[in-house]
């Protein structure tokens, strides 16, 4: 590895307490991303992302929600065990999320320059800075996201601006506080199609400008193809595979990849799609050993009753999956 | 599915359906059970409400001194202090408490019920009828109405009302239920406005059922579950209302025992016979506290069953 | 622009809804049956001044003239006699409204401070020591009318441990400060009295606390549950994720959109404070406006109800017109919901 090691999330486990019993929603999740990369993270809806994400940050809603072990080390610490105070550097000027839906993660009461003000308050001057300083960074913060008239946007209120408008701004809150990581929430996808095209463009050049590094969570195969240099795919709170993404897309392993890419509807060529058969498991019981073998069309014996560690499978290339098992020389789990 | 051709399989068909429509009923019954009584509280206020009820209703059977409930004097017992005898102690004409706050149980949850039966059907129908014509005249002449009685405060119009009439039960719920009407019609005025827009709304119009049809059988069963929360948490405040009322003179008329009265009467003789008040005022706080309770357990259930 | 738009229209609206209730408060007033005239002048007068009184009161002609008289005089703050008193009911009612605003604006204020705070420690150690005990003394306090916490409060504090005064305003031998606003504790501090100003103080605080107890029990379970709905809101953990420090999250960001409906509640509870006076003052003896009505209803005092039904009518009213405006302040959302772009 020649860049350097920012973040790695080494056996994150976390479950959430409910009524009936223990949500084991993040079972083992690893994952690491090095400086100026820019990590895709792959997924059905409810598979784990944002949860990751928010145990990341430590945002996680704590009463329901418990980080059962796991390592969270960000530039050599671990977040998870950090002072409030050492946390508070974290977030903004390390780490800095771009939420899913962009209405939900604006405050509703208070305007766009009193939200983007604070954040670059705290974040970017350490809370000594002159109100007209703070100004200044507010708006080319939105100038920065293509966001016309800043002067009148600053006195708007979240209600006042569509959909598009609030991403923009939420982007230019995460950034303008010059996180070393990125992360970004499926950013677009409560947007309309051609509105989300713009977003993610606009991202991936203010990401390439800045060199941040970025993880980009989406349920969109074509999205990551693109914008990524590196992939994971999640299934059920664990990473099932991960690769370079040429690699992934030129030759998908897992067979739950598998299973995503096939899904995805051709414009040329006949047929439909096909959908995967089963449902997510359900977390409170989870099946026992591959959480995917209950879908899988190879499931084995072995599947049923061991949970599979990461197999090595070419450069870079990992699967957790037996049917690779004799395929690695090396121990498994090693990177 | 096969469909069945013979009259008498079309009637097993439709026996089994009601089975089924029956037994569904009885899990939903017993899921809601089971959810309600998860919370003690729900289940406290229940209990509480359901002795409430019964002391009431069987008051001439349970409480000791039956007859001191009406005209009755015993200058000889008068003031006692509580005591085994006599466990809340004796009023100034030396009738038991204890006994006269059971029975005044019985006017406090008359009034309840009976205000309640006069005040929701009217209302719910004015806010519906408001609701869904929305934005004509007919919504605005019903809401204008609701908010004149809405503009007083509630017990200052209560009072002003059965202070014209003479002072009595029915007259005071006649009052109570004057100023109460309105809280229903804007608690289905709301529910209604929204509602009228859903679909379901929508495709019945478009299938050309009558106003009546769609009020009643469309939105209405909507509006079923807070309206009956309200209902049961209302039970409690109505009669706080009534033990306010009363408190004044303008309720349950002496020699027949009302919570109020009774405090109104004791408060005179405080702090020596501090049971003469006392008594009746934790009566009155026992049945607010326990359809307060019932009426929240209630309301967390429904809620929780909309998720 | 908006805000007197908003004025205009509310005033307008409340002009409608207070004509609509003399109207009610009128019907109200004659439908008692018996002779209003005949009551005014007592039993042995003769027929001819009852005659005479009659004419005198409109009470030969027509009901809708016998409003629209009523009406006009009402507009020019003359309510007639008053049949206890035999003053104007315009005087009485000078005399004894300072006294009821006094208790009640003390007790608002009582419900909007105590009960915010309380509601946000409840809602900040949340399922702790403390939430639970405040959640069960604020079911308590709602759950409890105000008489009966007047009467405890009189029996604990006023006979048993003889720490606050039980009756009136002043004690005696005290002399009442020049009347420039009516609100005694604020006269004796403008007239610079402070022993006089400490007094009332004491004879105030009894019987503002106890109205108050069900107001705020209200705001504070009202607080805490819209703040700890609001603690698990994404913007709170977006703003986290954007490091804002925990404390401006929670005196600033959490805190406004978390007054929103409290402070709606707010105007309600006052209503329910200003009927609850009504019992309050009769225990304490306080003469305020409200003992005054309470004794012309039982005394069947005609011109004293409406007139007083009307005055609180329109306290309230102007008081749920602030409420909104308030909230309009606070929440953008209400103010500028017909300007969305999308």
């Amino acid at each position: 590895m020649s860049a350097p090691m920012l973040l790695e999330v080494k056996d994150l486990r976390v479950n959430f307490k409910v009524y009936g019993g223990l949500l084991t929603v993040l079972d083992g999740v690893d994952f690491y991303v090095t400086s100026g990369e820019r990590v895709g993270m792959v997924g059905e809806t409810g598979c784990g992302k944002t949860t990751t994400m928010k145990a990341m940050l430590r945002i996680l809603p704590v009463p329901p929600g418990q980080v059962a072990s796991g390592q969270v080390v960000f530039q050599g610490e671990d977040v998870l065990k950090m002072s409030q105070r050492a946390l508070h550097r974290v977030r903004g000027r390390g780490m800095s999320m771009i939420f899913q839906d962009p209405t939900a993660a604006l405050n509703p009461v208070f305007s766009v320059g009193q939200q983007l003000g604070s954040a670059i308050q705290y974040s970017g001057f350490d809370g000594r800075a002159s109100g007209r300083q703070v100004r200044q960074a507010a708006l080319a913060a939105l100038r920065e996201v293509a966001l016309a008239d800043p002067d009148r946007l600053l006195n708007s209120y979240p209600i006042q601006l569509s959909g598009g408008m609030r991403q923009r701004v939420c982007i230019a809150m995460a950034l303008a506080t010059r996180p070393n990581l990125l992360i970004a929430d499926e950013p677009g996808t409560s947007l309309d199609v051609t509105i989300q095209d713009q977003i993610l463009r606009l991202l991936h050049n203010l990401v390439v400008e800045k060199q941040t590094s970025v993880i980009l969570i989406t349920h969109t195969l074509g999205v990551v193809r693109e914008m990524t240099d590196r992939v994971y795919v999640m299934y059920a709170g664990t990473m099932v595979e991960s690769a370079p993404t040429r690699a992934l897309f030129a030759q998908p392993m897992h067979p739950y990849t598998r299973a995503l890419m096939q899904s995805v509807p051709r414009l040329s060529g006949g047929g439909m799609a096909e959908g995967i058969p089963g449902r997510i498991p359900d977390y409170l019981n989870p099946p026992p050993g591959c959480r995917f073998h209950p879908r899988c069309p190879s499931v084995m014996d072995i599947c049923r009753q061991q949970k599979p560690p990461g197999y090595a499978a070419g450069d870079g290339h990992q699967v957790a999956c037996f049917l690779y098992k004799e395929q690695d020389g090396s121990n498994p789990g090693v990177r | 599915m096969a469909q069945p051709t013979t009259s008498w399989g079309a009637a097993a068909d439709l026996r089994h359906y009601r089975e089924l429509e029956r037994s569904s009923r009885r899990e939903n019954f017993g899921r809601a059970w089971y959810k309600f009584s998860r919370n003690p509280l729900s289940v406290a206020g229940l209990v509480i409400v359901a002795v409430v009820v019964l002391l009431a209703l069987l008051a001439p059977y349970v409480t000791p001194y039956p007859k001191h409930a009406g005209p009755f004097t015993d200058f000889a017992n008068a003031k006692l202090p509580p005591s085994w005898k006599y466990l809340f102690g004796t009023d100034t004409i030396g009738r038991d408490i204890l006994t006269r706050v059971i029975f005044g149980f019985q006017d406090a949850l008359v009034m309840g019920i009976v205000v309640l039966a006069l005040v929701v059907p009217p209302g719910v129908l004015l806010g519906l009828v408001a609701g869904y014509f929305h934005g004509t005249w007919i919504d605005t002449v019903i809401m204008r109405i609701t908010d004149i009685f809405l503009a007083v405060p509630p017990l200052v119009l209560a009072l002003a009302i059965a202070s014209v009439l003479v002072p009595n039960l029915m007259n005071s719920m006649m009052a109570v239920s004057l100023m109460w009407w309105p809280w229903y019609t804007r608690l289905v005025f709301g529910l209604t406005t929204q509602l009228r827009n859903e679909y379901f709304v929508k495709s019945a119009e478009t299938m050309g059922a009558s106003t009546a049809h769609i009020l009643f059988k469309e939105i209405l069963p909507n509006c079923v579950s807070p309206i009956f929360t309200k209902m049961s948490l209302d039970m409690g405040w109505v009669i706080l209302i009534g033990s306010s009322l009363s408190f004044v003179g303008l309720g349950t008329q002496p020699p027949k025992p009302g919570l109020g009265t009774m405090v109104a009467d004791g408060a005179k003789y405080l702090p020596d016979l501090w049971w003469i008040p006392v008594f009746p005022a934790l009566g009155i706080v026992v049945i607010v506290l326990g359809f307060n309770l019932l009426g929240d357990g209630l309301r967390d259930l429904l809620a929780a069953e909309e998720v | 622009m908006q805000l007197a738009s908003f004025i205009l229209h509310r005033a307008i609206h409340s002009i409608f809804v207070l004509l609509g209730l003399s109207v009610v408060i009128f019907v109200i007033s004659r439908v008692l049956p018996g002779d209003p005239a005949r009551m005014a002048v007592g039993a042995r007068a003769p027929q001819w001044v009852v005659d005479n009184l009659r004419e005198q009161m409109h009470l030969n002609d027509s009901l809708p003239v016998q409003y629209a008289n009523w009406l006009v005089d009402a507009v020019h703050g003359q309510f007639g006699i008053s049949l206890n008193t035999r003053r104007d009911v315009s005087q009485d009612i000078q005399e004894f409204f300072p006294a009821t605003l006094e208790l009640a604006l003390y007790a608002g204020v009582l419900m909007g401070a105590m009960g915010i705070v309380l509601g946000t420690i409840s809602a900040q150690h949340k399922d702790k020591m403390i939430d639970n005990l405040v959640r069960i003394l604020s079911y308590l306090g709602v759950v409890t009318p105000a008489f009966v916490f007047a009467i405890i409060f009189m029996l604990i504090f006023g006979y048993a441990l003889h720490l606050l005064p039980t009756l009136g305003r002043l004690s005696e031998g005290l002399t009442r400060p020049p009347a420039i606003t009516g609100l005694v504790t604020v006269d004796a501090l403008l007239a610079g009295d402070p022993r006089a100003f400490w007094d009332a103080f004491l004879h105030l605080s009894m019987p503002a606390v106890a109205l108050a107890m069900g107001g705020i029990a209200q705001e504070a379970r009202i607080t805490r549950s819209t703040m700890s709905d609001n603690l698990t809101k994404d913007y709170i953990a977006a703003e986290r994720a954007l490091g804002i420090p925990e404390r401006v999250i929670m005196s600033k960001f959490l805190l406004k959109p978390s007054l929103i409906p409290t402070i709606s509640i707010l105007g309600l509870d006052f209503a329910a404070t200003l009927s609850n006076a009504f019992l309050v003052e009769l225990i304490f003896n306080w003469p305020g406006l409200s003992r005054y009505g309470i004794n012309a209803m039982l005394k069947k005092d005609l011109n004293a109800i409406a007139a007083v039904v009307l005055v609180f009518g329109v306290v309230f009213i102007v008081v749920n017109i602030l409420v909104d405006l308030v909230v309009a302040q606070l929440d953008p959302r209400i103010r500028l919901g017909a300007g969305r772009s999308e």
